[in-house]
């Protein structure tokens, strides 16, 4: 086990690397240089504001720079608004974000798990059509669509939500709605074959015929085996709840981490963006890794069959 | 039934021909057939295929129909709601929805395809050739995509947008830059499953090459999974023209695609509702039917399923 997450931390931490890489090189590629503006600036400030952030250096130190900024938790400056870190942005941005994304995750297990139970469940009948059904729209409907949707329907026409902003807990709803929709689809497809899988096992027989209702067989013995392939999917779905939060945030105008990359993108502020992808990976990474670590010590079956593959 | 009915006669013998038992009395079905047979048997899957066929077929005629340009602006006509002028209605610069609709149909349909054929070329190579060789080759090919599969796909995506500048040809590169990783590991997967069956041995005995193998007997044989995830790679390459799109990272005015046009709709939602109803109806609907399309390969393609 040990030797399987020492080796899975190094991958991450490969990632990462790739990927900081490659944004530094990426956005030195891209065309402009920072203080590029309407007024030609002169050539003296030009070269303090160089020396100031570092660019007067090679380009080496300045990768170094960065890379060992990123490795002390130092995003790095905005070049647009000359107050701001991209630190700053997180620490403002972040905390909403993750309400958001919370809320999101734990509506799109809870529904995506009771959906998926009951299609197993009643497997070809009414209600396992109805919540399939409900799961492939789910999945086609791409989440920035679904958000207008809630907001034409619930807030523009109905009234019964804000449109937009993020006071309260009923301005949470919508947004939160909207970014769970389509995992929580994937959550009810994956529960409902994992529960048909399971359901058909020995050990289900055995407890139905020792007489226990059909519940306690759903609660105590299927629901518990069927959850493993959520449990993986937990990974990607924390993924996919924060880069969808990105356009989410921009229509519901919250002021989250997704906003402020948005608009650090439609003003190519370049180090910012570089900043926030760097946080995002980190992020993500962490969250794959750990669920993958969770998985491995929830399920003991897959203990064996990873360390002997290595894997 | 009665047994008061039942008389001897009805249980007379027979007889046994012997040349009869051993006749096959159902037509041999290849394995193709009957994947195709149980794909057909599919609804939701085969309405799914009757969708994309209408769409592709509106793609490509639709818009020649309503006799309007995709990019002429008319200023006296705009944001005019869905009427027999305008079976769509008009976007703000009076441009006819109808056939921005179908022209980005176009675009999707095509990044769609692109994106989901240049995974395909190199995930098969890579993937094929890391499961085919083993050792050490498979170890390093192997372990440089997990590298890029731990990327986040759409981070990537937007950073190369920004840096390479909108387009139709950056926005498939910055897909199938770290695209292409899933077909290499699922087509690895299934050639390490294939290569040391017999009939792969009996063709390395006969004296045929590699590239020969491979294209013959693994690459044929792999064909199900390969598949499935294609086109399950197409409706995620629509999606994500439309979301780049919609963050005001996609394809530059006047081209139109469904994510521009979703996009410069949605500030009107309020009044002009329409703008944004038609290229979102229609994102969904291309989505569906490839999901269902997807989803119904895998159920047709997966011996496990079969009963």
């Amino acid at each position: 086990m040990l030797k399987y997450i020492g080796r899975r931390l190094l991958f991450m931490l490969l990632s990462l690397w790739v990927i900081i890489t490659a944004t530094f090189f990426l956005m030195r590629m891209a065309p402009g240089n920072p203080f590029t503006s309407e007024k030609k600036l002169p050539p003296e400030i030009e070269a303090n504001l160089n020396a100031f952030y570092g660019l007067d250096q090679p380009w080496y130190a300045q990768y170094w720079d960065y890379l060992v900024g990123i490795a002390s938790w130092d995003f790095g400056p905005s070049f647009k608004y000359k107050s701001q870190t991209v630190n700053d942005l997180i620490n403002s941005g972040f905390p909403v974000s993750l309400t958001l994304g919370i809320e999101a995750l734990l509506i799109a297990v809870s529904f995506g798990v009771l959906l998926g139970v009951t299609a197993a469940l009643f497997h070809n009948k009414w209600p396992d059509y109805g919540s399939m059904v409900i799961a492939v729209l789910g999945i086609s409907v791409p989440s920035f669509i679904m958000a207008t949707l809630l907001q034409y329907i619930f807030a523009m026409q109905l009234k019964i939500f804000p449109v937009a902003l993020w006071e309260s807990p009923m301005h949470t709803v919508l947004p939160a709605l909207a970014l769970a929709a389509s995992p929580m689809a994937y959550i009810a497809r994956l529960t409902r074959s994992s529960m048909l899988e399971v359901m058909s096992n020995d050990y289900i027989k055995t407890a139905k015929s020792k007489g226990l209702s059909r519940s306690a067989v759903t609660v105590k013995h299927a629901i518990r085996n069927a959850m493993l392939p959520v449990v993986s999917y937990l990974g990607p779905l924390s993924a996919s709840v924060i880069t969808g939060s990105v356009v989410i945030e921009q229509i519901f105008g919250i002021p989250g981490l997704g906003s402020h990359f948005v608009t650090s993108i439609q003003n190519r502020d370049y180090t910012v963006i570089m900043g926030i992808t760097a946080f995002y990976s980190i992020i993500l990474l962490v969250c794959v890794f750990l669920v993958d670590i969770a998985y491995g010590l929830i399920d003991p079956r897959i203990k064996l069959a990873g360390e002997k593959k290595g894997e | 039934m009665d047994t008061d009915q039942l008389r001897k006669e009805d249980f007379e013998l027979v007889g046994v021909k012997i040349e009869e038992t051993e006749k096959i009395s159902k037509p041999s079905l290849s394995f193709w057939k009957d994947a195709m047979y149980r794909f057909r048997k599919n609804k939701l899957a085969m309405l799914g295929v009757l969708l994309l066929a209408l769409l592709i077929f509106m793609a490509i005629f639709g818009p020649y129909m309503s006799g309007y340009d995709y990019r002429t602006n008319d200023l006296t006509s705009k944001n005019l709601p869905p009427s027999a002028e305008h079976w769509f209605g008009t976007d703000e610069l009076g441009r006819d929805v109808f056939t921005r609709t179908w022209e980005g149909a176009r675009i999707s349909i095509f990044i769609g395809l692109a994106a989901a054929l240049i995974d395909l070329t190199i995930g098969v190579l890579w993937g094929g050739i890391a499961g085919y060789k083993g050792g050490r080759l498979d170890e390093v090919m192997m372990r440089t995509a997990d590298v890029l599969y731990g990327i986040p796909y759409l981070l990537v995506v937007i950073l190369l947008m920004v840096v390479l500048g909108q387009s139709v040809g950056t926005m498939i590169l910055a897909m199938t830059i770290t695209g292409w990783v899933n077909m290499a590991r699922i087509v690895r997967g299934q050639i390490l499953l294939l290569k040391n069956q017999e009939y792969v041995l009996a063709s390395r005995t006969l004296g045929a090459t590699t590239p020969r193998i491979m294209a013959r007997h693994l690459i044929p044989n792999a064909m199900g999974p390969i598949l499935v995830t294609m086109t399950l790679t197409i409706p995620t390459a629509i999606f994500t023209e439309a979301f780049l799109s919609f963050l005001g990272l996609g394809l530059n005015p006047p081209l139109a695609s469904w994510g521009t046009m979703a996009s410069d709709g949605l500030p009107a939602l309020r009044f002009y509702p329409w703008r944004l109803l038609f290229p979102a109806t229609f994102i969904c609907l291309t989505i569906f039917a490839f999901n269902v399309i997807g989803d119904g390969l895998r159920d047709a393609l997966d011996p496990r399923l079969r009963k």
